[in-house]
Order: C-alpha cells, then structure tokens, then sequence
C-alpha cells in the first residue's frame, strides 16, 4: 500500500508528511511519500493533493509539472484510486475557481470557488482558526467524528457546491462556508487534518483505512 | 462558529527558551520542543516561536527546532525573528513553519510582504507590529525592541502591510510589554478596526481578564501570552475557560 502525497510546490508538505505517515504507521496502512514523479502518483494505491496558494497557480503549477496531473487524473478518474484534496488542493476539485480570474477545475465536485463574504461584515478573511464541523452526510471518513469537533481552517476563499449531496460537511462564519466534499472515491477538505490535532489525525487515519 | 485563539508564545534564543517554562512534568524547562509539545497536549490552539538573538550563524538551530515540533505537533506554528528575505521565508517552511513573521523588514521595506505573500501565498505571511503611543489616539512603530522610533503611523503601516497581502497582524503593544498591566486596547482596537485580517494582541497581559479585554474591547480575533502560561500562573485550559464565561468563543478540549 503506497500513499503519494503529491508536490508541486505548492506550499510546506513536512507537517502534511508527518502526520500521514505516523497515521499510516499507527493504522498500519503501508508506506507515505512526499513525490512529483508521475509514475509514482500513477502506481499509487492513495492519491492526496495539498495546495497552498492563489487557485490559478496552483493549477498551473499542478499541469505543469511534467505528467503528475495526467498521471492523477488518470489514477482517480479511471482506476478509481481513493483522493484526498487537502485546502486549495480541495478547491481545486471544483468546475472553476474565480480568484483572481476564471480558471477551470478538475471538475470532480460541481461547484465553484468564490471569495468569502461573510454577512457579518466585522468577520476577519481570510476564515482563520478552529471551526466545529457540522456534519451534512455520514461517510466512512468520519468515523469517530461528530458534528462539534474542531477543525483548523485557514483561507479566503470557499466552494459553493452545486448538488447538497456532495457537501459532506460545512462551518459557520457568517454563513455555510463548505468544510468537506466528496463523492465516490474521492474526498476534500477545506481545513488543514495536518493541522486539527485529534479530529485531523483521525480523518487521516480514516482516509488512509477507507475502501471505497 | 469561528473560536477566539490562544497563542503561548516562546522567545527563543540559541535554541533555547529564554527565561526557561516551568511546567509540571517537563523533561527540560529550557527546550523549546518539549514545551510546544506541552502545550499541544494542553490545548493551545496555535504556538509561537519568536527567534530573539536570530542570526545568520545561528539560524540552523531554529530550522532544527521547527523540523522537531512539526513532525510532534499537529496545530499551527508560527515562526518570527530576524525573517529578512523570501529566502528566509522558504528555508522556514520548508522545515515545518506554517505561518512566518517579518518584522523590522516590513518597516524597511513593506514590498517583501508581497513579494512572500505573492510566492507563498498571504495565509502563511504575518506582519509583527510593534508600536507605542506617542500621544493620545496616535501610535507609532518602534524597532529594535522598542528602542527605536520610526515615524511611521502604526494603524496607515498596518494597512499597507495587509495590502501588500499580509495575511495577519500580529500586534504588540511596547508601552505595555512586560508590564503585566494589560493590552494597549485602544491601539488593539484601532488596528484591528482597520484591517480586514485578523490581528493577534499582545504585550502586557498579566491576567485572565486581560485576554478577555483584547478580544471585547480591542476586537482581536487571537491571544498571545507568554509569561502568564510559561510559569505555570494559569494553564490554557483556565484562560480558555474563563474567556468561555466571558461570552467568548473558544475551543474546548
């Protein structure tokens, strides 16, 4: 069992790295490698995309590195292999993103990425801190999570998703502000589980056990 | 809802926490590691390092420190001190950093916020602000560890900073750092009225119901201590739980 966290230099992966392998040895759930070779990310049994950043570059940055994006796209679209998006790595599942300008998604989740307006106009963006996760739909990920627990998010930008099936999860702040998505055998997350302590190392744990 | 956060934070110097932490049950009251570990487990919502002797000589001890806490604790570390460069910026990601602070850099040269915050994005760039009130509803930014006037008015550099895409502030009060006497509310209050990210107080709280001032009265939407949680005067867990019975949101755990 091998889990490719893919880099396209999009941000610190050490913290990301960490936490899925010490998820991974706890579960006994194989090996974690931090690549941005393709044929890693094409034999990889667990696909996770990070993202830091603005959406368009990290879409540029994610097509231009020499064959990871068809080598993922292949692996999730085609062979099914189980997708974690981590933060813009999530936003990036959508039809489009429209930071900064237009940019087409992945198109995995239909929806779309927006700035953040929270009604409250006193409400800080970037959305940054712990929010408790209300959880929309139950999902195999969630096991041992309840609507309550804490979840580091940190972002100006949100997904507004087309079919409520699809959100699993969402926060409020000054409004629903979409936490988790997912369908078939692939998952997002708009917070850092690298960074949400218990509730975040469970939700790796649970990703990297889930057999979709 | 979105939970105030509470930030211990660790001055750091050789590698070393200055002043030491007296927790129960520390290995090594002088190790940052050990400590961050403590208040991870303590439930700190996001830790601190601020690098105070930072030179070029001494900058492999701290990537050491950083690479340590972040492979032991899974919350958010911000790392300060003698950031000049997005070379400085990288090299700290890279070890485990998720957030880095510039400060007397930014007042040299406020373009190295949007330089950092365009190549990395402004969620892991902060601005550390230090000012003083130079007279009644005006404050300046002073450097050198508040030794040193700049001219420059705390509130207009904050929204350059943020601007420039500095993704939040955080603000220490020189008047009242190391006073134990509280945050300097109305400066609190006015640079956080006047950005749209968020700004973390600090400088000068010697109580609970400080914590409790910044975040009603100054409007800061995080709190950063150091000697009330270091000495072992209050835990997380009490300042979390008096700020809960103030009205405040926080994080239970």
């Amino acid at each position: 069992m091998l889990t490719a966290i893919i880099d396209y230099e999009s941000g610190n992966l050490h913290s990301a790295h960490k936490a899925f392998e010490r998820m991974a040895r706890e579960a006994d759930a194989g090996e974690v490698t931090v690549t941005s070779n393709a044929e890693v990310v094409a034999k990889a049994d667990r696909i996770v995309l990070p993202g830091d950043g603005a959406f368009p570059a990290c879409m540029a940055a994610l097509k231009g590195a020499g064959g990871l994006y068809d080598a993922m796209v292949e692996a999730v679209e085609h062979r099914g292999r189980p997708f974690l998006g981590i933060c813009v790595g999530m936003q990036l599942m959508a039809t489009v993103g429209r930071e900064y300008e237009d940019t087409a998604g992945l198109g995995w989740i239909s929806g779309e990425v927006t700035k953040i307006t929270p009604a409250d106009p006193t409400l800080k963006v970037p959305h940054m801190g712990w929010n408790d996760l209300v959880i929309d739909h139950p999902h195999p990920v969630f096991e041992g999570i309840s609507t309550g627990d804490h979840a580091y998010f940190v972002h100006s930008y949100h997904m507004a998703v087309t079919n409520p099936a699809e959100r699993l999860a969402h926060v409020d702040y000054g409004g629903d502000v979409t936490a988790i998505i997912g369908r078939d055998t692939m998952i997002g997350m708009q917070f850092h589980p690298e960074k949400s302590q218990n509730t975040g190392l469970r939700l790796i744990s649970n990703f990297l056990t889930w057999k979709p | 809802m979105l939970k105030t956060r509470i930030i211990p934070c660790l001055d750091v110097a050789d590698g070393r926490v200055v002043k030491g932490v007296n927790f129960v049950g520390l290995r090594d009251a002088g190790d940052p590691v050990d400590a961050a570990i403590a208040y991870d487990a303590a439930g700190a919502d996001e830790l601190c390092f601020l690098d105070i002797h930072a030179t070029h000589e001494n900058r492999g001890t701290m990537f050491d420190l950083v690479q340590r806490t972040a492979e032991h604790c899974y919350i958010p570390l911000t790392v300060g001190g003698g950031v000049r460069t997005v070379a400085d910026v990288r090299a700290l990601l890279l070890a485990g950093a998720d957030k880095v602070s510039f400060n007397s850099a930014a007042v040299a040269n406020p373009g190295v916020i949007a330089q950092a915050a365009d190549q990395f994005g402004s969620q892991c760039i902060v601005c550390a602000i230090d000012a003083k009130t130079v007279s009644p509803g005006k404050w300046e930014i002073f450097t050198h560890g508040g030794r040193k006037p700049t001219g420059i008015d705390a509130v207009g550099f904050a929204r350059t900073v943020t601007a420039k895409g500095a993704g939040e502030i955080l603000l220490t009060s020189m008047d009242r750092d190391g006073t134990r006497a509280g945050f300097n509310i109305p400066l609190t209050r006015a640079i956080s009225d006047a950005v749209s990210v968020p700004v973390i107080a600090s400088g000068g709280v010697g109580t609970l119901d400080h914590l409790v001032e910044g975040v009603t009265e100054g409007h800061a939407s995080a709190v950063l201590a150091a000697s009330i949680f270091h000495f072992g005067e209050f835990t997380i867990h009490e300042a979390k739980q008096h700020m809960a019975a103030a009205g405040i949101p926080m994080r239970l755990t």
